[in-house]
């Protein structure tokens, strides 16, 4: 896998998280998923299409995804408020791969992204050779945020877009 | 929260009225609270590009602010729609996703203003004066940065 693919998003959790939180965070664990992806808790996945392909699933336990999204409200959201919590989740994951975003295509990758959905399913894909998942757990205040990022560059799609554009 | 000098209406002197929008709930949420210390009123919100177009031919707030990737029908072609009839719609992109094309694209189209999500409130607080300000609006109270 790209490093360079990654670096964005690995930047840009560390940011949104720090500026959420108000507080430093770390990357506790960085490690290639060799197993199936299996859900730890509440989990929002994004797809990426174009001259960058694949998702991302960001994952975190209930407690933590609560006291994320008190923390990101002001306002005490508790584990019982599903649909608040689960909101939280994906607004954090959209707020992380749209400054990703932002960089790469700032870089020059093109490529078009989804709104962020629930991954309701305890199951995913295992990964394959061209798309090998990065796992990253970022310790933060609130608790473990894991990002598992399974991206590949779409050469194809860079060479036609060249083209098109002359 | 910070407190910051409410910015009201030069008008009539009642709050600036907001239309928020915004696929996320808990964004929409977010971004209410936020421009309620700004002294706003929410008077309504929509989850998508349609319904935000529907929802300011009903309510013709002084502002909208604009999420850009949403389902159905997405921010920056529900903003150009909104100013084809409405030349003077005060709309301001919020979106995570802030790459120079995006933003040029906005403008083109007849955004006002682009903020960067995670939104910061004094950003967005500077973002209100600066649109409000072809209204004559004045920042009432003293001083017109953020309060203590």
């Amino acid at each position: 896998m790209r490093m360079d693919l990654i670096q964005p998003f690995i930047n840009s959790a560390d940011a949104v998280l720090a500026q959420g939180l108000e507080s430093p965070i770390s990357i506790e664990n960085l490690s290639m998923e060799e197993e199936a992806y299996r859900r730890k808790g509440v989990a929002a996945e994004v797809f990426l299409t174009g001259e960058i392909e694949g998702r991302i699933i960001f994952d975190v336990d209930l407690g933590t995804a609560a006291q994320l999204a008190s923390r990101l409200a002001g306002v005490e959201v508790s584990e019982a408020d599903d649909d608040l919590v689960r909101e939280a989740v994906c607004e954090l994951a959209n707020q992380i791969i749209g400054n990703s975003i932002t960089t790469l295509n700032d870089q020059g990758f093109h490529f078009h992204v989804r709104p962020p959905t629930l991954h309701t399913s305890e199951q995913g894909s295992k990964s394959s050779e061209d798309t090998e998942a990065l796992v990253m757990c970022f310790n933060t205040s609130s608790g473990n945020v894991f990002m598992n990022v399974a991206l590949r560059y779409n050469r194809r799609r860079a060479v036609e877009r060249a083209v098109v554009a002359g | 929260m910070e407190k910051f000098v409410p910015v009201k209406r030069s008008e009539d002197g009642q709050p600036v009225r907001y239309l928020i929008v915004d696929d996320s709930v808990f964004a929409r949420k977010n971004l209410a609270r936020m421009v309620e210390t700004f002294g706003g009123q929410v008077v309504g919100e929509a989850g998508d590009g349609v319904s935000a177009i529907s929802e300011y031919e009903r309510l013709t707030p002084d502002i909208v602010l604009m999420d850009i990737t949403m389902p159905q029908m997405e921010g920056i072609e529900a903003a150009e729609k909104i100013v084809r009839d409405h030349p003077n719609a005060r709309i301001v992109m919020v979106s995570s996703v802030g790459y120079q094309e995006n933003i040029v694209a906005a403008l083109q189209r007849g955004a006002r203003h682009f903020v960067q999500k995670p939104v910061k409130p004094e950003v967005l607080y500077e973002v209100i004066k600066y649109v409000m300000r072809d209204d004559g609006t004045t920042v009432h109270g003293a001083g017109a940065g953020a309060g203590a």
